[in-house]
C-alpha cells in the first residue's frame, strides 16, 4: 500500500522554536555582540542582521568517549603499498593523515560557530536591552509598508479592476480601424448607386447588384465584434511607500571631558531610537550631527561619536548653531524636525538662561518634538532647571536623567504613544 | 524476460510518474520477497528537510537548543553550498514514512522509494534487534506524547529548569541503554502479577488499617557489606536514575524516561548502520536493475540511476584529502553484492571460506542474514576475502607505547582472518564507547555513587568526563567518583563531582 502526501504547504519553520532556544541559551554572548557591534554601527545601519561567533567549546555537548592514547586499531582502504609488518613514523599530533577518522572529538579545531543573527533578531535583542513596549517593538522592527495606488492600465489584471470606460475606447478604437475599408467601399459604392439609381431608365439589374454588395458589406461591417478580450484594459495597482513626509534629526551632544565612553554608548542608543523611530514615519532623514563643548560644531558622525576634546561646556553654542541650521537649510513647510540631546547635565551657569531663551524663543516654535537626555548626572544643574520651565510651557519637549540604557525609551513615550493612535 | 511498455522518463517528477514508479517498485520488491510497514511517502522541501534534518530525523520532538545549534550549522552551510541535503529521510515507524525531497528529479525518486520505502522499511521490519528494541507502532505517539509532556513541564517549572535537565540526560543518553540484556516481553503470568501488586499498593493507600500492623524488626545480623547497591552494576545509567535518584521530582523522572526510551530507539541504528545502508542500497540498485532488464527503464534513466548510485558508493583511499573513514554504504553494499555472487557463482576460494553458503538460493542467505544479524556479527560472518581485496584494506596499529604505527595485516591470505576480526570489532558498540557502569551506591553514608570504568587496551577517557560527571551529579543530588580500572583492577584514574581535594582528576588522567 503506497500513500504520498504532498506536505510541501505544512508549516516551514518546524525548528523555529529550537533555533530561538539556541539563541535563548547563548543570549549572553550574542547580546555582547550586538552591543558592540551598536557601538561599531553607524546610526542608520541599524536594520541588519549581524555575524554572531560563539567559541566552539561553549556549544559542546560532553558525553563519555575515548581521548587519544592507549592502544588503537583502524581498518582502512585503499591500501596501495603497504605490506604487513611496515611501520610508518607517527604523525604529529592534531596532523589530519590517516587517522583523521577517529580523532574527532579532541577538542582541537576551537574556531568559533558562527551563524547569522537576521535583522529581527537582531533588533529583538536591541530593544530588549532598552525596555521597549512589545506595540513599539513591533512597530520599530516592520519594514515600510506600502500603499496599493492606481499606476495606469495594463492589459491583465483581475476582474473586479476593468476598467470600462478605457476598455470601451479601446473597442471604439478597434472597431473603427477595422471597419476603415468597409466604410471606404460603402461611401463609393453608395455613390455609385446613387449614380444608379439617377439614371433613365434605371438599370434594375445593376442596382440590385449594387445593393446586394452594399448588404453583404455592411453585413460583414456588422461583424466586427462590439467588444473583444484585446480591448480589455484593467486598472495597473502600484505600490507606493506609505511614508511621504521628510525629517531632519539633530543630534547634539556634549564632548566635553565629563562625558566618557560609556556615556557616549547611552546617548548613541538614544539616537538611535530616535531614528528608528523616524524610519517609520518618514521617507526621507537627514541626520545632522553637532557636537559641542564651549564651541559647538557640526560634524560626520565618525567624529560625533569617536573624537575627544575637553573643556568647558556651554550648551547655548550647540542650540545657536542648531538654530541656524534649521533656518538656513531646513524650512519647516518642507521638513519636520526633531531634536535629541545628549549630555551629562554640565553648563557654564550663566549660559543656561540664555538656552532656555533660545529654546523658547526660536527653536521650540520650528519642531516637532525636542528629547533630551542627562546621562548619568552627579546632580541637576542649572541646565536642567531652565530645561524644566521649557517643558512646562511646550508639550513636545521631553526630558529625563537616565542611568542606563533602560531608562530612554521613557524619553520618548510621548512621541510613540501620539504616532500610534 | 518479457519487454513492457517503457515508463515515461522525464527530468521532472509528477505525482501520477511517482505513483507509477512506486506501483513498479512495490511489484518487484514483492517479487524479492521484501516484506515491509506500509508506506507513506511525504514530499516536502528543502526547508522542512533542514528541519528534520536537525531533529535526529524525527518528524516531531520535543524542543531543545542543541536541535537549533544543528539546524544552524545544516542551514549555514547548505546556503553557502558547502553541503547538500540528504537526499532521503526514512522513518522506523508503521506506516514507515519517508520524505521524498521536492527538488530531487524523477530519478533520485525512484532511487529513493526503491532505497528508503523498501530497503529500510524491510530492515526495520525484519532485522531482529529493531524487532526487540523498537516499537514501529507506537514511536510517533510517543513522540508527540514527549513534546506535549515536556512542553507541560516547560510551563510548569520553567525553560531553564527543564533545559538543565534535558542537558544532563543527553549527556549521559549514550548509556541510557540496556546493552547486555535484552528487553523481554512480559508474559501473562508477570503482567498479573505486576498488576496485583499496583493493586495491594493501591489499597493500602486508601486503607488506613495497613500504616498500625507492626513491621518486623529487620535482622541486624544483615551486615553492611552485604547490602551492596546496585546488586549487579548497572551500565544504563538513565534507568538507574530514574528509579533511584532520591532527590528527583516525578517530572524528572519521566524526563528522564523520555530521553532514555527515545535513546533505545536509535540504540539499533547505531548497531546495524552498515548493514541497514548496505541492505537498502542492495535493493535500490537490484530493484532498478530488474526494471530494467524488464525493459521498463529507459537507457537515460538508467544512465542517470548509475551515476548516483556510483556516487553513494565510492570509497575513498585513506590517503585522500576528503577521506571520512570507512563508507558504510559501500560496504554494506559490497558484502551483500557477494553475498549474491558467493551463492550464484561461487569460487574455489568461496568454498573453502563459505562452505555452507554454497547451493543455497541467493534470496533465502540475504534475508537470513539480514533479519539476524548486527554489523558487527554480519561482518564477522560475511566479510569475504574478495571484499577485502577489492576495497584494500588493511589493518594499522596505533599503540601510544611504540615509537611507530605498524601494519599488522593486509589484504593476503596471512590477513584476512585478522582483518575481517578488526573490523568486526570497531563496529562493536562497546568498543566505541567505553565501559563505564554504576557499581555501587553508598547507603549509609553520604550517598556517594560510585562509577567503574573498565579500562580497555589503555584507552583513556576524555576530556568531557568531568562536564559528564557533573550533569550526573545534577541528577544523582549526591557525589559522584568515577575511577578507571586496568585489568589488573587496580585504580589508575579518578574522577570526582564535586571535587574534593585530594582526588584532582586532571592530575591523575595524565597516567598514559
Amino acid at each position: 500500500m503506497v500513500y504520498i502526501i504532498d506536505k510541501r504547504q505544512y508549516g516551514k519553520h518546524k525548528s523555529t522554536i529550537n533555533r530561538q532556544r539556541f539563541i535563548r541559551r547563548f543570549k549572553q554572548q550574542i547580546k555582547e555582540v550586538v552591543s558592540e557591534s551598536i557601538n561599531k554601527r553607524s546610526i542608520t545601519d541599524i536594520y541588519q542582521g549581524e555575524k554572531i561567533a560563539i567559541p566552539k567549546r561553549d556549544l559542546h555537548e560532553p558525553s563519555f568517549g575515548y581521548r587519544a592514547g592507549g592502544e588503537r586499531t583502524l581498518i582502512l582502504p585503499g591500501n596501495k603499498h603497504y605490506a604487513s609488518g611496515d611501520t610508518i613514523a607517527r604523525p604529529e599530533t592534531g596532523g589530519d593523515g590517516a587517522n583523521g577518522s577517529s580523532a574527532s572529538d579532541q577538542g582541537e579545531g576551537v574556531d568559533d560557530f558562527i551563524f547569522e543573527l537576521n535583522r529581527d533578531e537582531f533588533l529583538e535583542i536591541f530593544f530588549e536591552d532598552l525596555a521597549l513596549p512589545n506595540l513599539v517593538k513591533t512597530k520599530l522592527a516592520e519594514l515600510p509598508s506600502f500603499d496599493n495606488v492606481r499606476g495606469g492600465f495594463s492589459h491583465s489584471g483581475n476582474p473586479s479592476s476593468i476598467s470600462i470606460i478605457r476598455s470601451f475606447r479601446q473597442a471604439i478604437a478597434r472597431r473603427r480601424s477595422f471597419s476603415h475599408s468597409y466604410r471606404k467601399k460603402l461611401a463609393t459604392l453608395d455613390k455609385v448607386l446613387a449614380a444608379a439609381e439617377s439614371e433613365t431608365p434605371p438599370d434594375d439589374k445593376k442596382i440590385k447588384a449594387l445593393k446586394k454588395t452594399i448588404t453583404s458589406i455592411k453585413k460583414r461591417a456588422k461583424n466586427i465584434p462590439f467588444i473583444d478580450s484585446v480591448d480589455i484594459r484593467f486598472h495597473r495597482r502600484i505600490k507606493q511607500p506609505k511614508l511621504t513626509s521628510q525629517a531632519v534629526m539633530f543630534c547634539i551632544m556634549d564632548v566635553s571631558g565629563s562625558m566618557d565612553e560609556s556615556k557616549k554608548e547611552i546617548a548613541k542608543r538614544f539616537f538611535i531610537l530616535l531614528y528608528l523611530f523616524l524610519t517609520r514615519n518618514y521617507k526621507k532623514i537627514n541626520i545632522v550631527f553637532i557636537r559641542h563643548h564651549t564651541v559647538a560644531k557640526m560634524v560626520d558622525e565618525e567624529e560625533f561619536f569617536y573624537s575627544r576634546e575637553t573643556g568647558g561646556t556651554v550648551v547655548s553654542s550647540a542650540l545657536e548653531l542648531a538654530y541656524q541650521i534649521v533656518i538656513s537649510k531646513y524650512p519647516t513647510n518642507d521638513w519636520n524636525i526633531y531634536v535629541a540631546q545628549a549630555s551629562d547635565g554640565d553648563n557654564w551657569n550663566a549660559d543656561s538662561p540664555k538656552c532656555q531663551t533660545i529654546l523658547q524663543e526660536q527653536i521650540m516654535p520650528l519642531v516637532q518634538y525636542y528629547a533630551y537626555v542627562e546621562i548619568m548626572p552627579r546632580h541637576h544643574q542649572s541646565l536642567w532647571r531652565s530645561y524644566t520651565i521649557v517643558k512646562e510651557q511646550y508639550a513636545n519637549f521631553a526630558m529625563r536623567s537616565i542611568n542606563d540604557q533602560k531608562d530612554i525609551y521613557p524619553v520618548f513615550r510621548d512621541l510613540f504613544k501620539r504616532k500610534n493612535t | 524476460m518479457k519487454s513492457r511498455k517503457k515508463l515515461p522518463y522525464s527530468a521532472d517528477w509528477s505525482f501520477e510518474l511517482i505513483e507509477k514508479y512506486a506501483g513498479e517498485i512495490a511489484r518487484v520488491a514483492k517479487y524479492y520477497q521484501l516484506s515491509t510497514y506500509p508506506i507513506q511517502m511525504e514530499l516536502i522541501s528543502s526547508e522542512q528537510m533542514m528541519d528534520t534534518n536537525s531533529t535526529i530525523g524525527m518528524p516531531l520532538g520535543y524542543y531543545h537548543w542543541s536541535y537549533g545549534k544543528q539546524f544552524v550549522n545544516i542551514e549555514k552551510q547548505y546556503r553557502h553550498g558547502l553541503r547538500g541535503l540528504a537526499y532521503e529521510i526514512v522513518i522506523n515507524a508503521n506506516p514507515c514514512i519517508a520524505y521524498l525531497l521536492e527538488e530531487n528529479n524523477m530519478v533520485m525518486q525512484a532511487m529513493v522509494i526503491a532505497h528508503a520505502c523498501h530497503g529500510h522499511n524491510s530492515f526495520f521490519k525484519n532485522n531482529y534487534l529493531f524487532k526487540t528494541w523498537t516499537q514501529a507502532d507506537a514511536i510517533i505517539d510517543y513522540l508527540l506524547f514527549a513534546r506535549n509532556f515536556i512542553s507541560e513541564c516547560e510551563e510548569k517549572y520553567g525553560i531553564d529548569e527543564v533545559e538543565k535537565l534535558l542537558d544532563a540526560c543527553h549527556a549521559l543518553s549514550s548509556h541510557g541503554v540496556d546493552r547486555y540484556q535484552r528487553p523481554h516481553a512480559l508474559s501473562l503470568a508477570e503482567e498479573k502479577a505486576r498488576q496485583k501488586a499496583r493493586e495491594i499498593y493501591l489499597q493500602a493507600q486508601v486503607n488506613d488499617l495497613w500504616r498500625t500492623i507492626p513491621v518486623p524488626k529487620t535482622d541486624p545480623s544483615q551486615s553492611v557489606e552485604a547490602k551492596r547497591f546496585p546488586k549487579e552494576p548497572e551500565e544504563n545509567f538513565l534507568y538507574f536514575l530514574e528509579k533511584n535518584a532520591p532527590l528527583l521530582e516525578p517530572w524528572q523522572r519521566e524526563t528522564i524516561r523520555i530521553v532514555r526510551k527515545i535513546a533505545r530507539y536509535f540504540y539499533p541504528q547505531k548497531q546495524t548502520k552498515v548493514m541497514n545502508e548496505g541492505w537498502a542500497t542492495f535493493w535500490h540498485y537490484t530493484i532498478l536493475q530488474h526494471m530494467y532488464d524488464e525493459g521498463l527503464l529507459t537507457d537515460a534513466f538508467m544512465l542517470e540511476f548509475l551515476q548516483n548510485h556510483t556516487n553513494l558508493i565510492q570509497q575513498l583511499p585513506y590517503d585522500h584529502p576528503y577521506f571520512n573513514g570507512i563508507n558504510p554504504y559501500s560496504l554494506g553494499f559490497a558484502i551483500f553484492s557477494d553475498l549474491r555472487r558467493m551463492c550464484e557463482n561461487p569460487t574455489d576460494e568461496d568454498k573453502q571460506w563459505f562452505p555452507d553458503m554454497i547451493n543455497r538460493p541467493w534470496l533465502e542467505v540475504l534475508h537470513d542474514a539480514m533479519n539476524n544479524y548486527k554489523d558487527e556479527s554480519f561482518i564477522s560472518q560475511f566479510l569475504s576475502p574478495k571484499v577485502m581485496r577489492d576495497l584494500r584494506l588493511f589493518s594499522l596499529v596505533d599503540d601510544d607505547s611504540k615509537p611507530a604505527l605498524v601494519i599488522d595485516a593486509i589484504h593476503d591470505e596471512q590477513g584476512y582472518k585478522h582483518l575481517r576480526q578488526q573490523l568486526s570489532t570497531l563496529y562493536n558498540v562497546s568498543e566505541q564507547e567505553p565501559n563505564i557502569q554504576i557499581v555501587n551506591m553508598n547507603l549509609r553514608g553520604n550517598r556517594t555513587l560510585t562509577l567503574q570504568h573498565k579500562l580497555h587496551l589503555r584507552r583513556p577517557l576524555n576530556q568531557d568526563t568531568d562536564e559528564v560527571l557533573k550533569h550526573l551529579h545534577s541528577l544523582w543530588g549526591f557525589p559522584v567518583v568515577l575511577q578507571s580500572v586496568n585489568p589488573d583492577g587496580e585504580v589508575v584514574a579518578t574522577y570526582c563531582c564535586p571535587k574534593t581535594e585530594e582526588t584532582d582528576s586532571s592530575s591523575t588522567i595524565n597516567q598514559a
